[in-house]
């Protein structure tokens, strides 16, 4: 058990808004072990930013966590103050966001912005801040830390400022680190060297990542274990190989079906028919149902609990109810897979 | 620095062009005025307004008169008051400048400091009742004119409780604290609903995320990143704010008898004295030409984001 | 969500006949126009509705003053001079005709003998004209003086920025040249200048006024248009062939109509603003026509001793005010809630 860094059980989390309670996240349970890389994947809207923003404690004041717990290394974090999560922010858990381009002060030098992370958690001198500072700027491979500390941000490309905000997340060795689809705003070879500089760094401090993306080709690469959400619910959770090569829920193959890949004999783009349930009344049943060809009549009357397939490995549908009947995935998949393995071992080379 | 050197000089140019431009059209609006200078120019004789007219310069062609009178004012000279005792003008308004700009400063720092504070407190408190309180100050503080404040304070604190002088400007701070109330209400308002609405767009912004999940306490997150990048875009008020307190100088200066230039403009417009009242346009139209020029400076010093020089 | 597995009947685990409810149901409501929506947005703000209502009914009982207001606005009657206001029904002090004379509350309706069926609502002023009658006609006027500047100055407003802004180049930076020097007057010191020249009266206050507050408005426009002129769509109509003064009608002038309406909303509370700070000044409207300024500036003379006859016009100033800026504002919000200044 000492194993786990980060234990989430039953959290649900809803906002009010003006026309009703939005239900975002919905009784969703995961555990990230030390060291390992967690994705989380889904649509946009299927509840992965806000649990990670519910992570960091870091929600809008219209949302409230109706339920659930999140134990950091044993204590609940919900149940801090707000003084001493101040303490657990930038410290134990950091978070990257999705949009390097705005996440820094445009007017704040950004030797600065990255010094001031040091000094809030680290009772250490100007001086000492400074030298980690430049440590941090030439680890993350920003050249000439020395004159480049004392630029502005508009004075950085993309993929230059997502390693500065790396490197002010990472200053303190945070245990948990959050990445917020950190390399979708960017360019793709500037996504490929962000992920291998992530990769690198989570080796030295030897932190926990979760990484937040809808690129399964990013997912490939990076993670050690995938959750799939749909309509705030986890519906899927394994190792990376288990969701790649046997995914159970229909949503997950839907996923793999619709990723483009580089084979250009496929005739058009698989899409999932019709759209994500709407979270102001969540459906009775599997909220999947209504765009699942596969639906049984029983997702339209009750939630499918999540059945367990290996030690590591749990879906969320009627489908492998014993009683159901026996569904293999679609074919095309197999193929598909295997081109979208091959693509993502370009990242692995790069 | 180049850069600088082309900046500067550009908008030295446009700050004498413009200078010129008011200095010459109120030159000649204020010679095709109607009335005339003297009190009683009905019991005056020809002989006598010959007289007159040839001591304070006005026989002679209009052009002559306007080269003349460029020619003094380049050389300080505005001309001699027709009004107010045969004064040189720049005597008359000399005694009077200090009085202005002390009351002129003491409200807009009063005013923009409480307005700045106001600001930031309505949009940490945003949507709860203290936002509605500072917003509804702030509504009601632009949409009450500065005389009926000025009134209403010299009635409350001066008449009623006669707790501060009720005017003139001869017991020193003290008399100075109503009319810079008074002055302030309107950069005060403005000011916080424009730190309001900035701060407000500043702490939904993504850097304030990072900084909030840095681990930043909402109150240091404000004061640091908030405040610096909701104030560069004040600069852009400045212009207006003065605009505000040169008109307001002139009826708070008036109710609460202060001898200012504000005053003293009011009291040359109701009798037509001319030299009096372009002097005063002049110096008014040159204040708020540098404060533009200084700001438009300010905001390339402080914004990191513009190069010198470059527009907005 | 307690149910136990085992009970739930096997004939479920079947697939649903295809076909059957497969298509998402999902009302479609149509969308509500930008008018619309920008007209719910308007009436959720408490503030701007309450204005609205309370303008709208100034407003009326303003122009209808010919027909409502108790006695003529310019009639002397001396003997009834400087009477405290006197509303049947109430006996605040204040309200009941009642003031202080040399220390002691006396009844200054006795004094004078004004009949009993005779009541000032609002009081009399210096020369016992009826402040009713004065303040009702006085609001007409500086209503008048703000509509009609508001609409001269987003009309040149309008049109210059247009101009700037379409033809661009030379004249462009000439036009614009000339707003950046007008800038450099203070508007206060303009329209004055512009009312030494001009005989007070209303036509002058209304030029002084436009002169001075349509350089924000061209501004605007021009902004807006040159934003507005660079999107794809109105690109790809010139591309077509549309001539530009087409184009200025038929793209541009819907697209700012918002932004314009909203600054034209704030330029009458500012409008009415300098009317009577002029007039209180002694340089706008002058005595005896009445208006809100002019009511002030009389009221003024005689708050020592009469403090009604300056607090009565204050405050319905500043309800005007007040009104007029919490519209403009609610206006805003409902045009584009996230539009700035």
């Amino acid at each position: 058990m000492s194993n786990i860094q980060l234990d989430v059980k039953n959290l649900s989390v809803s906002f009010s808004t003006q026309a009703g309670k939005v239900h975002a996240v919905r009784d969703v349970s995961f555990s990230l072990h030390k060291g390992e890389t967690l994705a989380i994947v889904g649509e946009s809207g299927s509840g992965k930013t806000v649990t990670c923003r519910t992570l960091m404690r870091l929600l809008s004041k219209n949302a409230s966590i109706d339920a659930g717990e999140i134990l950091l290394e044993g204590t609940d974090i919900l149940k801090v103050s707000e003084r001493n999560m101040r303490h657990i922010r930038g410290n134990d858990i950091a978070m990257v966001f999705q949009d390097p381009m705005t996440s820094l002060d445009p007017t704040m030098k950004i030797g600065r912005q990255i010094e001031e992370v040091i000094t809030l958690h680290r009772k250490v001198k100007r001086k000492e801040a400074r030298k980690r500072m430049l440590e941090l700027l030439q680890l993350v491979g920003i050249e000439d830390p020395r004159r480049r500390s004392r630029q502005y941000p508009h004075e950085f490309s993309g993929g230059q400022r997502q390693r500065i905000v790396i490197s002010i997340v990472l200053a303190c060795n945070p245990k948990v680190l959050i990445a917020d689809e950190p390399t979708t705003a960017l360019d793709v070879t500037m996504q490929a060297q962000i992920i291998d500089l992530l990769k690198s760094l989570q080796k030295k401090i030897n932190t926990s990542i979760i990484f937040i993306t809808h690129d399964l080709g990013v997912v490939a690469n990076v993670a050690d274990r995938v959750a799939v959400m749909y309509a705030g619910k986890i519906i899927e959770i394994g190792r990376a190989d288990e969701i790649f090569y046997d995914p159970r829920h229909p949503y997950t193959w839907g996923l793999l079906n619709s990723m483009p890949t580089l084979d250009t004999s496929a005739p058009s783009l698989y899409t999932i028919p019709g759209a994500p349930p709407n979270l102001l009344k969540p459906p009775t049943g599997d909220a999947f149902a209504p765009r699942n060809e596969y639906a049984l009549a029983v997702d339209e009357l009750y939630e499918p609990p999540m059945f367990q397939i290996s030690d590591t490995h749990y879906a969320a549908t009627w489908l492998l109810d014993a009683r159901a009947p026996k569904v293999n995935p679609p074919a095309v998949l197999n193929k598909r897979r295997e081109e979208f393995i091959k693509r993502s071992g370009l990242y692995a080379e790069s | 620095m180049k850069r600088w050197l082309r900046f500067i000089s550009h908008r030295l140019v446009y700050m004498v062009t413009t200078l010129w431009v008011i200095v010459t059209i109120t030159f000649f609006l204020m010679n095709l005025l109607p009335g005339t200078p003297y009190n009683n120019r009905d019991k005056l004789s020809p002989a006598q307004l010959q007289v007159l007219d040839e001591k304070y310069g006005l026989s002679e062609p209009l052009f002559t008169r306007y080269t003349t009178y460029i020619n003094n004012i380049l050389h300080g000279d505005f001309g001699i008051s027709l009004q107010f005792s045969d004064q040189k003008v720049t005597t008359l308004l000399g005694s009077r400048i200090g009085v202005s700009i002390q009351l002129g400063l003491q409200a807009v720092i009063f005013g923009t400091l409480i307005g700045i504070i106001l600001g930031i407190i309505a949009a940490m408190k945003h949507n709860t009742w203290i936002d509605t309180f500072c917003s509804l100050f702030a509504i009601v503080g632009r949409s009450a004119p500065n005389f009926v404040v000025a009134v209403l304070l010299q009635y409350i604190f001066a008449v009623s409780l006669s707790l501060l002088p009720i005017g003139l400007w001869k017991d020193g701070f003290s008399s100075s604290i109503l009319p810079t109330l008074a002055l302030s209400i309107s950069p005060m308002a403005d000011t916080s609903r424009f730190i309001r609405t900035e701060m407000i767009e500043v702490l939904g912004s993504d850097y304030i995320e990072l900084a909030r999940a840095k681990g930043m306490s909402e109150l240091r997150l404000v004061l640091t990143h908030g405040l610096r990048n909701a104030l560069i875009p004040m600069v852009t008020i400045i212009g207006p704010l003065t605009v505000s307190l040169i008109t307001g100088s002139m009826v708070v200066e008036n109710i609460f008898a202060i001898p200012g230039i504000g005053e003293q403009f009011t009291k040359s417009v109701l009798s037509n004295d001319y030299s009096t009242i372009m002097a005063v346009t002049i110096l008014f139209s040159t204040l708020l030409v540098i404060v533009i020029f200084l700001m438009d400076v300010l905001y390339q010093l402080i914004d990191p984001r513009i190069r010198v020089g470059q527009k907005t | 969500m307690n149910i136990n597995i085992n009970q739930i009947p096997k004939e479920l685990f079947r697939f649903k006949t295809t076909g059957q409810d497969t298509a998402v149901k999902e009302e479609i409501t149509p969308s509500p126009t930008f008018l619309q929506d920008a007209w719910r947005r308007l009436c959720k703000n408490k503030g701007a509705l309450a204005s609205m209502l309370l303008l709208t009914v100034i407003i009326i009982l303003a122009f209808l003053a010919p027909v409502i207001a108790p006695y003529n606005p310019n009639t002397q009657n001396i003997p009834h001079a400087n009477l405290p206001p006197r509303i049947p029904g109430i006996s605040i002090n204040g309200l009941n005709g009642r003031a202080q004379l040399q220390g002691k509350l006396i009844d200054r309706y006795a004094l004078a003998k004004v009949p009993a069926d005779r009541n000032y609502l609002f009081g009399t002023d210096e020369f016992g004209r009826d402040l009713l009658s004065r303040t009702l006609y006085g609001t007409r006027i500086s209503l008048t003086i703000a509509f009609i500047a508001a609409i001269l100055d987003l009309t040149i407003g309008v049109f210059y920025g247009l101009t700037s802004a379409l033809k661009g180049g030379r004249v462009d930076n000439f036009m614009q040249r000339i707003l950046e020097i007008l800038t450099g007057i203070p508007n206060l010191v303009l329209v004055v200048l512009m009312l030494l020249i001009f005989k007070p009266g209303i036509l002058s206050i209304i030029f002084a006024l436009t002169i001075s507050s349509w350089i924000p408005m061209a501004r605007i426009v021009r902004a807006q248009t040159l934003r507005i002129r660079n999107m794809e769509y109105v690109q790809a109509a010139v591309a077509l062939g549309s001539s530009q003064v087409r184009n200025a009608i038929s793209h541009i002038l819907p697209n700012i109509a918002g932004i314009v309406v909203v600054r034209a909303m704030f330029s009458i509370p500012s409008a009415i603003f300098f009317e009577t700070f002029l007039s209180f000044i002694g340089v706008g409207m002058k005595i005896p026509n009445a208006s809100l300024g002019t009511l002030l500036n009389s009221g003024y003379k005689m708050f020592r001793i009469h403090p009604y006859q300056m607090w009565i016009p204050s405050i319905i100033l500043c309800i005007i005010m007040l009104a007029f800026n919490l519209f403009a504002d609610g206006l805003r919000d409902a045009f584009d809630p996230k539009m700035k200044e």
